[in-house]
């Protein structure tokens, strides 16, 4: 039994990083139509920032707050000159642009900073805390923390303040937002710099565990792809909520079923997001996609 | 404008398509003679890339279907043509069938559920295929060779042949690769390709037209399956050996890639796109080895920004200097608009919209073409 709630805060904890890039996919998803292909790449890149800033002898937590201003910045760089010329064009256009974002990013960042792999100085102290018989890692207890926070203050901006609300009402219609005033291309230019942000936030969580390299984050966006697919790509709560899913069969089935063990186990969610998806397309939170006959 | 100007249909148009598609044939066939060993190779690889890139390009721009599984597809018909042809004595040719018979009968196993879903979703679901793919083929050792891979025996050059490995191996795949070609145009011409282009175009008017809509789907599927087979089949004949890491997730993306890149809604788009995906990358290496990627995906951007029709809408717009075909004038005046100038069909048109908006008139009208 002790055991078993190991496992299950372990993949809770793997869960909130997929949640996080799946929170930045979502937050793509819902403003600009677009599934970013290229946002585990842009994560990956910020990370390297981060870890190239503490290399340079700066305090880990400033490296890591430069790393998420940097992808926040680079975010809305990249809407404003990438995404916008071809805004409202077919979906397969953009998906080739992001395709090939992803590629230049990649190679961008083996180029600065070379293709061995890195240590990504740890977050959290080494150690466990012992509730009980359980002894769960300080380390996983941590990154769940970071992501409820981070979903506490997401909900504070969508639901409190009047730039949520123009956020909202920009993804929700453009057209009606732009009428009653929201400056929406701005708006735009905000939920990519935004999606970043929590992108790289999923990068440096992750990369101690992962150890950085330019594919850190290949593994994990295919995850967050099927956590977000899982609970709906248009709802945040379902992001999360599937990442952690995701997250927790993965690391049981990887435990408890032989046959299956750790080459195997990523066969788990898939299965997953393939069962779910035939039988309710739009995911467990999602909302229906309605057409007019 | 043009130098020429011909009548559709009429036999002077006939001699010209008849002249360039000998010329092209020509050519085609001199290039392995007059070149060295690795540039037929890499045509070779440009070949079996193209004919998995032409199913794909059937199921995104002909039926609207996103898929990022093709890449799956072409490692499985891979695995079972080198399987074939190391493990049995059976004659080579027979690969390709084979290859084709399972990646189709995988193509509509999978398909059958998978085209409830649409759009996005659709992605999803083929992203887990591509994923899948990797694990099962390091797992299943016995059949696979695990992460060691699986050399298979090239076909020998037959006897009769004064021609090298290489120019053999081309000259193969090219035979392999205009049959596939044929095959892809004829049936985007026929039924099959009326009801695919109904069903893009509007869904429900299809359906309500009698199109069956999901057998539809689930049959283009696994001819998109099957497709990637044979440029599976292809692939191992030109490596002669195949391992996990020749497929990854990023061949999936290639893919797609090529089908954008030559442009949605053509079959020979598909043969450009791959020369692109082949060659782009290799030419960037050269001007700077550490920036192939960097080079290659601004290419990739640079493309879908300034080409949308892709390389066969520049190809046609060339086409179009030299040569002005004019339709006949009929017979008794139609008063049905004329379809759109072919310049103007960008990737715009091959994509559903969610427009309900019915088709008008014959589907065979508004963008099938070859």
């Amino acid at each position: 039994m002790e055991r078993f709630l190991q496992v299950v805060v372990d993949g809770i904890a793997d869960g909130s990083v997929y949640a996080a890039l799946a929170l930045a996919l979502v937050l793509i998803f819902r403003s600009t139509g677009v599934v970013n292909f290229a946002q585990g790449e842009m994560a990956m890149f910020a990370t390297f920032v981060a870890w190239a800033l503490a290399d340079a002898g700066v305090p880990l937590l400033l490296a890591v707050l430069g790393a998420l201003v940097f992808a926040f910045a680079a975010g809305m760089v990249v809407e404003r000159l990438l995404i916008r010329p071809v805004e409202g064009s077919n979906p397969l256009s953009l998906v080739i642009v992001t395709l090939g974002l992803f590629i230049v990013v990649n190679s961008a960042a083996g180029w600065i900073w070379g293709f061995n792999i890195k240590e990504f100085p740890a977050l959290f102290p080494r150690g466990v805390a012992e509730i009980g018989n359980v002894s769960l890692s300080i380390e996983s207890l941590g990154i769940i923390a970071v992501l409820l926070v981070v979903v506490g203050l997401l909900w504070l901006l969508f639901t409190k303040t009047p730039i949520g609300l123009a956020m909202r009402a920009a993804a929700q219609s453009p057209s009606s937002a732009r009428l009653v005033g929201v400056p929406v291309g701005r708006m735009l230019m905000l939920g990519w710099g935004l999606a970043s942000l929590l992108g790289a936030l999923a990068g440096v969580l992750v990369a101690h565990r992962l150890f950085l390299d330019t594919n850190l984050m290949a593994g994990v966006l295919v995850y967050s792809f099927a956590g977000a697919a899982l609970g709906g790509f248009d709802s945040p709560i379902g992001a999360v909520v599937g990442s952690w899913i995701i997250g927790v069969t993965e690391a049981l089935a990887g435990t408890y079923i032989d046959v299956i063990g750790s080459d195997l186990k990523v066969l788990v969610p898939l299965g997953i997001i393939f069962v779910v998806l035939v039988v309710r397309p739009a995911g467990l939170f999602g909302s229906p996609e309605v057409t007019r006959a | 404008m043009s130098l020429v100007r011909v009548t559709a249909g009429s036999r002077a148009h006939m001699a010209l398509r008849a002249g360039t598609a000998l010329i092209v044939a020509i050519v085609l066939i001199a290039i392995p003679f007059n070149s060295n060993p690795s540039l037929n190779g890499n045509l070779t690889l440009v070949m079996s890339y193209a004919v998995a890139s032409m199913g794909l390009g059937l199921l995104v721009g002909y039926a609207g279907q996103i898929s990022l599984g093709q890449g799956a597809f072409f490692a499985i018909g891979a695995y079972a043509a080198a399987a074939m042809l190391a493990k049995t004595g059976l004659p080579y040719l027979l690969a390709l069938p084979l290859a084709a018979a399972v990646t189709f009968a995988i193509g509509l196993a999978f398909g059958i559920p998978a085209v409830r879903v649409r759009g996005l979703y659709l992605a999803l679901i083929t992203l887990a295929l591509a994923v899948a793919v990797g694990p099962v083929i390091k797992r299943a050792e016995p059949v696979t060779g695990g992460v060691s891979g699986l050399s298979a025996p090239q076909p020998p050059v037959p006897g009769w042949l004064a021609v090298d490995p290489d120019q053999w191996l081309y000259l193969l795949s090219l035979v392999v690769t205009a049959l596939m070609l044929l095959l892809a145009a004829n049936l985007t011409r026929g039924s099959l390709g009326r009801a695919l282009v109904a069903i893009r175009d509007g869904e429900r008017a299809a359906r309500t037209s009698g199109v069956h809509v999901s057998r539809t789907k689930a049959l283009l599927f696994a001819v998109a399956g099957a497709y990637a087979g044979v440029g599976g089949g292809l692939f191992t004949y030109a490596q002669g050996f195949v391992a996990p890491e020749s497929f990854t997730l990023l061949l999936s993306f290639t893919f797609l890639g090529a089908v954008v890149v030559g442009g949605l809604g053509t079959v020979i788009g598909s043969v450009l796109g791959a020369l692109f995906v082949v060659f782009v990358p290799q030419y960037a290496g050269d001007v700077n080895q550490a920036l192939t990627g960097v080079i290659y995906g601004c290419t990739l951007i640079a493309v879908v920004y300034l080409l949308p029709g892709g390389a066969a809408g520049l190809l046609r717009r060339l086409r179009r200097l030299l040569v002005d075909v004019i339709e006949p004038a009929p017979a008794v005046p139609v008063p049905e608009p004329s379809p759109p100038p072919e310049a103007q069909r960008g990737v715009h048109d091959a994509v559903p919209t969610s427009d309900p908006a019915p088709t008008g008139g014959d589907p065979a009208a508004r963008g099938l073409r070859p």
